[in-house]
This record gives structure tokens, C-alpha cells and sequence, in this order.
């Protein structure tokens, strides 16, 4: 067999996805199953006095309907936060359904359980809630100031304070002693992961055994059954968890969801199989959000622009219950202020604040992008001070290729990296000199369609992650992948994985890694995933980490595989197990190249154990449990170059360019893959998505009509390139692609659409740069400076449409 | 996301269709495209008890010459106006708008007469029938009436169509080699106009269908709405700069998530100004 790693195999996946052949939760034909419909707050905060549910139950077709307080016996412990990132953190307790307070809009607060959806939905229109309305609190450092208590009994909104200051006096002396200080102050807003498909959960009880199954569009089958288990007060092992297709997740797949619990809840009290599928406003409402931070960035540097040190203080906005992971996402981001540059004194504090509004949570990128972000816009507003070029100051803080592996001052160790070949080679595809050529062309001819070019440089930690770390970050995990690889008698091979795709084409990659391992054809490997009765051991996907770790697990188990099978092809070819040799699925006698036994044919000897070594067990399968003993860290150069209308506020995006290093690639159809969308994700936040909420607290942007998730025809074609470092953690120098692109574009379009204003002193907009915001930035400047048009005021008060009270005067949606 | 229940009617003419909007009330609505009406009813925001669908009357869907104006069908699909070769012959920014709308998915659906009944001042081509100067064909119990653009439109999602009549046909005047422009400003490829401009410029005189300016506005107002202080300072001689200044005189633009009252005058300026040069004398 050819080698099938490092060429674009077409995705196995994809056949079947494109046909309409696969199977999501909605699509489960389940006879018998009952409908769950969920009543929400209409309100931000408010008190449940009482909830009438009469009118519901009377309904026809209508099984069952509970308030709150009616299932608050269902549940054996509170909903789960598997991350207390401090020995003080505040966690409200909540239930998967609010049983005497609800805290956003969207919270559940009573149920109807019916025979068919639309009576379950119709019906749940009846119920009768009665609240009692409080104030609600939705900016974040409103929220600080406890002016408003989110959760009356915690005394405060601060959940936690999670520093990461190394060495304090190095900080303040670098500061003290700089001739350069950039104080700059970012907003990160919500964003809603709006993956295609929402969210479906069917709980399904046996008919024998006492066994529940739960389908679910869920990233965590593994961590799920655990939690779920434990939310629920059902033994685990008598919870299979199973992940159908999953129609993608970004993160907000990444949770033990108020839905689930209660289908579990619901079809154990009523003994029928009970399903629940998530409309597209609900998703808005009811799934995770990301993002929604205050950063505010300092950098200190010396005459040069050498930056000697970062200093980073967010607030972080929680929401309404801290989810599974929510507290930690900001710390994801803890270790990468400083970036690929060599800055040798660090300081990061992070607030966790709650707010009325639906929790966050992890969003692709996860506290990285948020961390690139403000790092790359400081960069930029550093090489203004200076007065060089944004390309000129990366360079000349750029960690080294000999520095590594690098110990960064923010305690982790880079495995590998070389950041300037990316930038050279993505300056050269942008045509950066030319660029900035036609720009001052454009500018001196007085032209009103003003050009700009950005740069983000990134790396980020991919490959979550060792356990001994998680463990001193207080997550309640470990980090490890788990794979099983086993011959089957006619030469098939099964893999079973703990990670859990949903996209990503771990079904393909997977089978290329194994393919070449074992000399077989990728068709003849069968990928099992995302069903904890089949695959017993994992921890799931997200943070970039199923490649180098789930990756790196099937590696070592398919080396087990073939060790034992060294075993059997000595004895069967009379030879001592040190005189073969193994390539391509083929054991080869030392110096006798006509003595061969290929690998399937030892897999069959294996199974019928007729003539084995004496001692040896039959079958060719061995496990792998792999725990990383570093992450990865990715990295690369984005360039974008925007075309900024002065007139209406217009942004076009012209160019983008993107020059990522994910390690060794197993298939560059994927990576591009995972890249394209990434970029679009990433620059999405840049110039499109904001979760607004009016200042009761209502979210304004709950359908796609407001909330505006780009489309193909929003974006220019990309141009990507690849370079090449190995990363040295693990044994195929892989290191994670699934998340470069969104924290990589978002700070290459705002750097590209600052530099497009800098005629007019603009240094700041919020994203997303909407035409509102940058008209109003323009307008403000020229109205404030007249002809100086340096007075650099920021424009980040330039925010969206007055009072975001969506509908407004003509109406919803249409 | 799943409407309310209601009746479902099948009317086989348009004659049956009045007939069954008299019987039913004003509980009855018409189904065309289902664009407009059918999202409002996933979204419980309309909930008539009896939906009757015309979408299926050939006979409505249709674009010929009758003189000097071109006839269109109430159920012409927006796609059907957008490749129309008459039109692109005669009257080349009806197609140019119509092209624009949504995304191709939604023309497919989406037809003329839907687009004018609902009213919307968001909508683009209420704008560009109003700056070409046509009118609207109804039918109803007691007959056919023909309602000029300019009095069709009434209030916010409102317009002069009685609950019993059906809009029938729409009809605009050849344009003659008159310059025109669509101008539709929005963020992304197919939302929404956040302002829009439908302009038509002939030459004084010329022609069967008289001379002068036609500039209307798209989500300028609580209705489409003709931008007449621009037309009158371009018939006393104004430049298109200095016509474009007046684009918003009197006008009471709305404000939403994409752009405030203030920023949508400015933008009705710059747009009324790109599309009356486009447009040329
Ligand atoms: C995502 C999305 C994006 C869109 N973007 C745009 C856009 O960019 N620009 C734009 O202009 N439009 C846009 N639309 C609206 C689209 O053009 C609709 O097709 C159109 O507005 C309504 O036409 P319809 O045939 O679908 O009407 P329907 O939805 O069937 O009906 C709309 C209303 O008109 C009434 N009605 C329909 N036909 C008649 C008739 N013959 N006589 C009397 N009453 C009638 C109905 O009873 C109903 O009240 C968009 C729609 C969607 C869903």
C-alpha cells in the first residue's frame, strides 16, 4: 500500500452527510416517544411565585406538565461546573429547571410533556406562570458593581479572581522603567455558536434491564454519562450515551444542558421514551453563548519597541450559573498574552462576573482568540507609537527558532515554533509592499474608499491537555485519549475512539493514521466513536486536542498491535522476533527478503490461535490510554486587507491570506478545511455577530435574521499556506487545527479596518465594525479635530444602533 | 417555530380565491410565496385561522408588453423577473432589484405580488414600483380596480387592498432608455435593505411616459416611500448632489439593531447621490 498520510484523501464522512443519509437526534424514528416542550422566562430575573399548569394538562394529547418545585425531587445533585477555578469561587446552585428564580431570559420554568410536539407546544403557550419581576443586570461592569445582585444569596456578582502573576516586582519594574506603555481597553462580545444543527435529546428507556439511552447532539458523550449520571441519581452504568451525527458544535455541544436531565428525569418518571428538539430561537437563548469580556491590555517596551512586558486584567462575563466549563474558559486564554513574542515579565487577572443573561460558556478558541485578540491589537497600536511598521515589530519580538522549546513567562513550555517564515510567506502572498503602496496612493489622491492592512501573528495551546496541569488549574478531569485497535478475522480493521467527531473527520484521519500503520487500505478501517457502550473510554473533542491526543492514543495502540504481531510472525516464520523487520504491513526476515508474512495474515493466525507462541493470547487488539505530557502549540501569520467605505461605513474584505503551522499534517483537505471556516468564524466576530441584549436584560438578536451569521457570499476567497514544525510532544509531531483560524482572523480584520481609519486618528472600534459604528468613529473625529484629524480619540463609545431595542419603530421580524 | 394551527384552502382561480376571502373574514389570509407570511406564523406573530393558497395559479404568472407598459402577474416569482428578457429590455431595474432580493432560495418562492401586498417598507421592489410610476391591478366581489403605487401603500404593513381583493397584476411603464439605479445598502449579500434606492431619470419630455425623476426609498419610513423633495429640486434643476441633500426631508426613518434614524438619513443621502448619478440626466 501507497501512504495515504499527507495527501487529500477525500472525508469518508462527507458521502453520506451529502446524500441526507445521516442520522441526527431529530431524525431517530422512536415509536412511542413523548414530546417535551419548555416553558421559559420571558423575563431576565424574576421571582416564581407561582406556575398554573391546568390549562396545559387539560389540553388533548397532553401526558404530563411540571413546574420547577413539581421535578426539584428529580434531581440528585445540582447541574454540574466541572471547573472551580478557585478555592473561593462562587457557584449559584440551579437545577435544570429554575424552581424559585429565573435568571435569563430563556430559563426553563415549567414543562409539558404530550404525544406529539405541536401539542406539546401548543400547549405550553397555556402555561400560567406568575413572576415576580426584579432588576435585571447586563453590562458587565454594571454587574461588577453589585448594584444589582444576579444571585441575592451570594452577597455579590463576583464569582472568582484567578491571577497568573509570576513575578509581580518584574512587572512593575518593566513598566516603570518603559519607554513605550500601550493601555488599551478591548470588548469581546457575546457571540452565539449557532452550529447548523440545534440542539435533540431523546431519552430512551429499555424495555429490559433498566438500562436509559440517551441520544443526544452532544461533543461529550463520555463526560455527560458521568455528569449526567450524578445530576440524575442513576447509576452510570446503566446510562449509555450515544452521539448520533452531529451537525456541528463550536463548543456549545460541550455542556451538560438543563434538556438532557430532564428528558433522563422525564422518561424515568413516566417510563416512555421522551425527546425534546431545540427551535432555532431557543438555541439562541437556551445554548451557551461565547466570548463577552472587558479586556484591558498593557504592554510596556523599550525604545525599540521591544515589549518587556504584558499585563492583562479582564472581566469575563459568566452569565446567569457558571456551566460545565464556563469559569475556566478565560483561563484557556490565561498563558497567551504574550503570544509568540519573547516577553520576559507577565501579569494576567481574571473576575468572573455573573449578569442576567444565559450562561457561557466554551466557543471555538475558547479564551484564545480572546487572549490574540487584545495581544495583536496592542501590537499594533505598539508600532504606531513607535512608528514602525505592525510587520517591523513582530519581527523584532518574536520568539526565536532556537529559543525553543521556550519557557514562557507565563509558565508554559512551547514545544517548537519558527514564527518567521510564516509571516515572510504571508507577507509575500498578501503582496503586503504593494498593498501598502496603492494605500498611500489612495490616500494622497484624497479617495474616499480608504485601504488597510492587518496582521494577527498567533499561537495558541492546542492538544487539552496533560492531567497533571488540569489538575494544578483545579479542572476535575484528566486530559488523557483512549483508542482500541483490533484486527478483524478477514483482515478488517476496527478502531474504536474516545474522541467524538462532529465535523472535524476524525473517521477519515483516523483512518489514514491506522492505514499506514498497518499497511492496509483506509477503506478497510472502520472508525467506532461517540457511543460510550462501543467506546467506554474518552474524553471527547474540543480544544483542537483529538489529533494529538485521541491521534496519538491510536498510534500507540496500533504500534501494541503490531508489536504482538511480531510475536506470531516470528514464530510462524521460525525466526527470532529481533530478525524482523516491519514496513507497510509486512514482516520481513533480516537479510532474507523472500521470507515475508504480511500483518493481515498474522491477524488471521491470531484468531485462529491454531499455532501461537506458547503463552501468547489469541486475537491482534490492544488499548491505548495516552496523556499528553505537554499541549501543542500551533501557530502562524493572517493577513487581511479591507477596503473601508468613508461614506456609508462599509467594510469589504478584499484579501485574506493565511499561513498556519499545525505540525506534521495527516490530510491538507482538512486542514484547509478547518481553516476556511475557522478564518470565517473568527472574521464573523469581527464584522457581523453580537448577541445584543436590551438593558431589561431581553436578547435582541434571537434569530438569524438579526443575529447575522455570515454566508459564502460575505467573504472573499482565501488564500492558505502551510509551514512545517513538528512538534516534538507527541510521537507523529502533530499539534491541532480545529481552532487556529478563529483566533487567528478576527484581530487580522479589526487591525486591517483600524488601519484603513488611521487618516482619521480612529484607534478603536468595537467589534462587530458595523457601518453604523465606523460612520459614527468617522463622524465624531472629523467633527472633533476639524482639520487635524490626528487627535487619535478612540471611538470604542461608538457603539451599535441606539438603545439596541431591536424591533423598534417598524416592527420584528418580517 | 412551528405556526399555530389553521385551515388550509386550495383556491383554483382567483375568483375562488375572493370567494373564499368573503366567506372566511378577516380570519383569512392569501398564501403566495409564503416569505413574508409564513415566517410571521412560525413566529406566532400572525395567526389566521384559514390560509388560502393561490401560489399555484398559473394564470397569475405571466410578463408581456400591453402597450406602453409592461403587465406582471401577481404570482411571478422573483426569479422569473430577475431572468425576464422583456424586462431586461424595457424595464431593466425591476430585474436588477429583483435579482437582489434575498437569496436564490427566496426568489424561487417569492413573487411580485406578495412582495407588494405585505407592505413592507423594508421590501425593494414596493421602492422600485413606486419610482417607475405603476400601479396595481385588484379584483374583488364587486370587480376590477387598478390603484396607483403612489396610493397603494397606506401604513406599516398596510396598504389599500381590501380584506376581500386580490392583487392581480402588476403594471409599470416601459422605461425608454431612461437612466435608472438600484442602490440597496445592507451587511451581509442578502439581508435586508438597511436603506435602499430605486431611482429613474428620463429626459425631460421624452417619450409615451412623460419626462422627469422617479426616486423612492427602501426602509426610509413606516411605508416605501417616494423621495419627492429630491424629485422636485431635480425638475427645478438640481445637481445630483444637491438633490441627494433633501433625500430624507420629512422623513421619520426608523431605528433597529443596524443603523440609528441619523445614520439612516446619511445613508439615504449618499445612496440618493451614487444612484442619481448612476442614473445620469
Ligand atoms: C430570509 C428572507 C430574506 C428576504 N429578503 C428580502 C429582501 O432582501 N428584499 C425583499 O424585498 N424581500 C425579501 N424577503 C421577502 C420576500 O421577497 C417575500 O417573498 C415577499 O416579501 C413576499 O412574497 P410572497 O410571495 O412570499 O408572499 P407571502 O408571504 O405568501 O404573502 C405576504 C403577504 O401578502 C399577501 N398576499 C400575497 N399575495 C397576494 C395577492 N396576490 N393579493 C393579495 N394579497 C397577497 C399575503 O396574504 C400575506 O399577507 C425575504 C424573505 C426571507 C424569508
Amino acid at each position: 500500500m501507497t501512504a495515504v498520510v499527507g495527501t487529500r484523501m477525500l472525508r469518508k464522512e462527507d458521502p453520506e452527510l451529502l446524500t441526507g443519509e445521516a442520522r441526527y437526534v431529530d431524525d431517530l424514528v422512536i415509536p412511542g416517544a413523548l414530546h417535551l416542550a419548555i416553558v421559559r422566562s420571558t423575563y431576565a430575573h424574576a421571582t416564581i411565585k407561582s406556575v398554573d399548569v391546568s390549562a396545559a394538562l387539560a389540553q388533548p394529547g397532553v401526558v404530563a406538565a411540571f413546574s420547577g418545585a413539581d421535578l426539584r425531587p428529580e434531581w440528585a445533585g445540582p447541574m454540574p461546573c466541572a471547573w472551580p477555578v478557585t478555592e473561593d469561587m462562587l457557584n449559584p446552585e440551579h437545577f435544570p429547571i429554575a424552581v424559585h428564580t429565573a435568571c435569563y431570559v430563556g430559563d426553563a420554568v415549567a414543562v409539558v410533556v404530550a404525544e406529539t410536539d405541536v401539542a406539546a407546544r401548543d400547549a405550553a403557550e397555556l402555561v400560567e406562570v406568575d413572576f415576580d419581576v426584579l432588576p435585571a443586570v447586563v453590562d458587565l461592569e454594571d454587574a461588577l458593581s453589585d448594584r444589582v445582585l444576579v444571585h441575592e444569596a451570594l452577597g455579590t456578582n463576583r464569582s472568582y479572581t484567578w491571577e497568573l502573576i509570576p513575578d509581580a516586582d518584574a512587572v512593575e519594574e518593566a513598566f516603570a522603567n518603559a519607554s513605550h506603555t500601550v493601555v488599551e481597553r478591548y470588548v469581546q462580545q457575546r457571540l452565539i455558536p449557532s452550529a447548523m444543527e440545534t440542539r435533540g435529546v431523546v431519552a430512551v428507556p429499555a424495555v429490559y434491564g433498566g438500562e436509559i439511552t440517551l441520544y443526544t447532539s452532544t461533543q461529550i458523550p463520555h463526560i455527560l454519562r458521568v455528569l449526567a449520571a450524578l445530576t440524575v441519581g442513576v447509576s452510570e452504568s446503566k446510562l449509555r450515551v450515544v452521539a448520533p451525527s452531529v451537525g456541528g458544535g463550536f463548543g456549545s455541544k460541550l455542556d451538560v444542558y438543563a434538556e438532557e436531565l430532564l428528558c433522563l428525569a422525564l422518561a424515568r418518571r413516566l417510563r416512555r421514551p421522551v425527546r425534546w428538539s431545540e427551535d432555532r430561537m431557543e438555541n439562541t437563548q437556551a445554548t451557551i453563548q461565547g466570548r463577552g469580556m472587558i479586556q484591558h491590555m498593557e504592554l510596556a517596551a523599550d525604545a525599540d519597541g521591544r515589549v518587556t512586558a504584558v499585563r492583562a486584567r479582564l472581566l469575563a462575563d459568566m452569565g446567569a450559573y457558571l456551566q460545565l466549563v464556563t469559569p475556566g474558559i478565560p483561563l484557556l486564554g490565561a498563558f497567551l498574552y504574550g503570544g509568540v513574542y519573547d516577553i520576559p515579565a507577565y501579569s494576567f487577572v481574571c473576575t468572573g462576573v455573573f449578569t442576567t443573561k444565559t450562561p457561557t460558556d466554551a466557543y471555538r478558541g475558547a479564551g484564545r482568540p480572546e487572549a490574540t485578540y487584545a495581544l495583536e491589537r496592542a501590537m499594533d497600536a505598539l508600532a504606531r507609537q513607535v512608528g514602525v511598521d505592525p510587520a517591523e515589530i513582530r519581527r523584532r519580538n518574536f520568539i526565536h527558532p532556537d529559543q525553543f522549546p521556550y519557557s514562557s513567562s507565563g509558565g508554559l513550555i512551547f514545544d517548537s515554533g519558527n514564527y518567521e517564515p510564516a509571516l515572510a510567506r504571508a507577507m509575500e502572498m498578501a503582496g503586503y509592499d504593494q498593498v501598502r503602496s496603492d494605500q498611500a496612493a489612495r490616500r494622497s489622491a484624497g479617495a474616499t474608499k480608504h485601504l488597510g492592512i492587518g496582521l494577527s501573528s498567533y499561537v495558541e495551546m492546542c492538544g487539552l491537555a496533560p492531567s497533571r496541569v488540569l489538575s494544578a488549574l483545579r479542572y476535575v478531569a484528566g486530559g488523557w485519549e483512549s483508542s482500541t485497535v483490533r484486527f478483524l478475522p478477514t483482515g478488517k480493521v476496527q478502531v474504536v475512539t474516545g474522541t467524538t467527531p462532529h465535523g472535524q473527520g476524525h473517521e477519515t484521519s483516523w483512518s489514514m493514521i491506522v492505514a499506514d500503520q498497518l499497511g492496509v487500505s483506509p477503506d478497510d478501517v472502520e472508525v467506532l466513536h461517540s457511543d460510550t457502550s462501543i467506546a467506554p473510554h474518552g474524553m471527547d473533542t474540543y480544544g483542537s486536542r483529538s489529533l494529538s491526543v485521541g491521534g496519538t492514543a491510536l498510534w500507540l495502540a496500533t504500534e501494541k498491535v503490531i508489536d504482538k504481531a511480531k510475536l506470531i510472525a516470528a514464530h510462524q516464520l521460525e525466526v527470532a522476533a529481533e530478525d524482523l523487520d516491519y514496513a507497510g504491513g509486512t514482516f520481513t526476515v533480516k537479510g532474507s527478503p523472500d521470507r515475508t508474512m504480511a500483518i493481515g495474515a498474522v491477524a488471521f493466525e491470531a484468531f485462529t490461535a491454531h499455532n501461537l507462541p506458547d503463552g501468547l493470547e489469541p486475537n491482534l487488539e490492544a488499548s491505548s490510554h495516552w496523556d499528553p505530557p505537554n499541549f501543542t502549540f500551533p501557530f502562524g501569520t493572517h493577513i487581511c486587507v479591507v477596503e473601508v467605505d468613508e461614506e456609508t461605513g462599509k467594510v469589504d474584505v478584499l484579501k485574506y491570506v493565511a499561513v498556519d503551522d499545525c505540525g506534521t499534517q495527516i490530510n491538507p483537505l482538512i486542514i484547509e478545511g478547518q481553516v476556511h471556516g475557522g478564518i470565517v468564524q473568527g472574521a464573523a466576530q469581527a464584522l457581523f455577530e453580537e448577541a445584543i441584549y436590551d438593558e431589561d436584560g431581553n436578547l435582541v438578536t434571537s434569530s438569524l435574521a438579526d443575529y447575522l451569521v455570515p454566508s459564502a457570499a460575505d467573504f472573499p476567497s482565501m488564500q492558505t499556506d502551510t509551514t512545517v514544525t513538528p512538534s516534538p510532544t507527541n510521537p507523529m509531531g502533530v499539534k491541532g487545527v480545529g481552532e487556529a483560524g478563529t483566533i487567528a482572523a478576527a484581530p487580522a480584520v479589526m487591525n486591517a479596518i483600524i488601519d484603513a481609519l488611521s487618516p482619521f486618528g480612529i484607534t478603536d472600534i468595537d467589534m462587530p465594525a458595523t457601518p453604523q459604528r465606523i460612520w459614527t468613529a468617522i463622524k465624531q473625529s472629523t467633527d472633533a479635530s476639524g482639520a487635524s484629524g490626528a487627535s487619535g480619540a478612540g471611538a470604542s463609545g461608538a457603539s451599535g444602533a441606539n438603545g439596541a431595542s431591536g424591533a423598534g419603530a417598524n416592527g420584528g421580524p418580517r | 417555530m412551528i405556526p399555530a394551527s389553521f385551515d388550509y384552502r386550495r383556491a383554483a382561480s382567483a375568483d375562488e380565491a375572493i370567494a373564499l376571502l368573503t366567506e372566511n373574514g378577516d380570519d383569512a389570509k392569501l398564501l403566495a410565496g409564503g416569505h413574508s407570511l409564513l415566517p410571521l406564523m412560525k413566529l406566532r406573530l400572525a395567526r389566521p385561522s384559514v390560509l388560502i393558497d393561490i401560489s399555484r395559479l398559473a394564470d397569475l404568472s405571466y410578463i408581456r408588453a400591453d402597450g406602453d407598459q409592461i403587465a406582471i402577474g401577481a404570482l411571478t416569482r422573483h426569479h422569473d423577473v430577475e431572468v425576464s428578457e422583456l424586462l431586461a429590455r424595457e424595464v431593466p431595474l425591476l430585474p436588477a432589484a429583483a435579482g437582489q432580493v434575498g437569496d436564490p432560495q427566496i426568489r424561487h418562492r417569492g413573487t411580485i405580488g406578495g412582495s407588494l401586498a405585505h407592505g413592507d417598507p423594508a421590501s425593494d421592489l414596493p421602492a422600485v414600483v413606486l419610482a417607475l410610476g405603476g400601479s396595481m391591478v385588484v379584483r374583488g366581489p364587486g370587480g376590477e380596480r387598478s390603484i396607483p403605487a403612489t396610493e397603494f401603500f397606506a401604513g406599516f404593513m398596510e396598504t389599500a387592498l381590501a380584506a376581500d381583493e386580490v392583487l392581480t397584476e402588476i403594471r409599470v411603464p416601459r422605461l425608454e432608455g431612461a437612466g435608472w439605479s438600484f442602490q440597496k445598502f445592507n451587511r451581509r449579500a442578502h439581508d435586508w435593505a438597511i436603506v435602499g434606492v430605486a431611482a429613474v431619470r428620463r429626459g425631460a419630455g421624452s417619450g409615451a411616459n412623460g419626462g422627469g425623476a422617479g426616486v423612492a426609498l427602501v426602509n426610509m419610513a413606516s411605508t416605501p416611500v417616494r423621495a419627492t423633495a429630491v424629485e422636485e429640486a431635480l425638475a427645478g434643476g438640481a445637481s445630483a448632489t444637491e438633490a441627494a441633500a433633501h433625500a430624507a426631508d420629512g422623513l421619520d426613518p426608523p431605528s433597529d439593531i443596524n443603523a440609528t434614524p441619523e445614520f439612516r438619513r446619511h445613508l439615504a443621502q449618499v445612496l440618493v447621490r451614487r444612484a442619481l448619478e448612476e442614473a445620469g440626466a
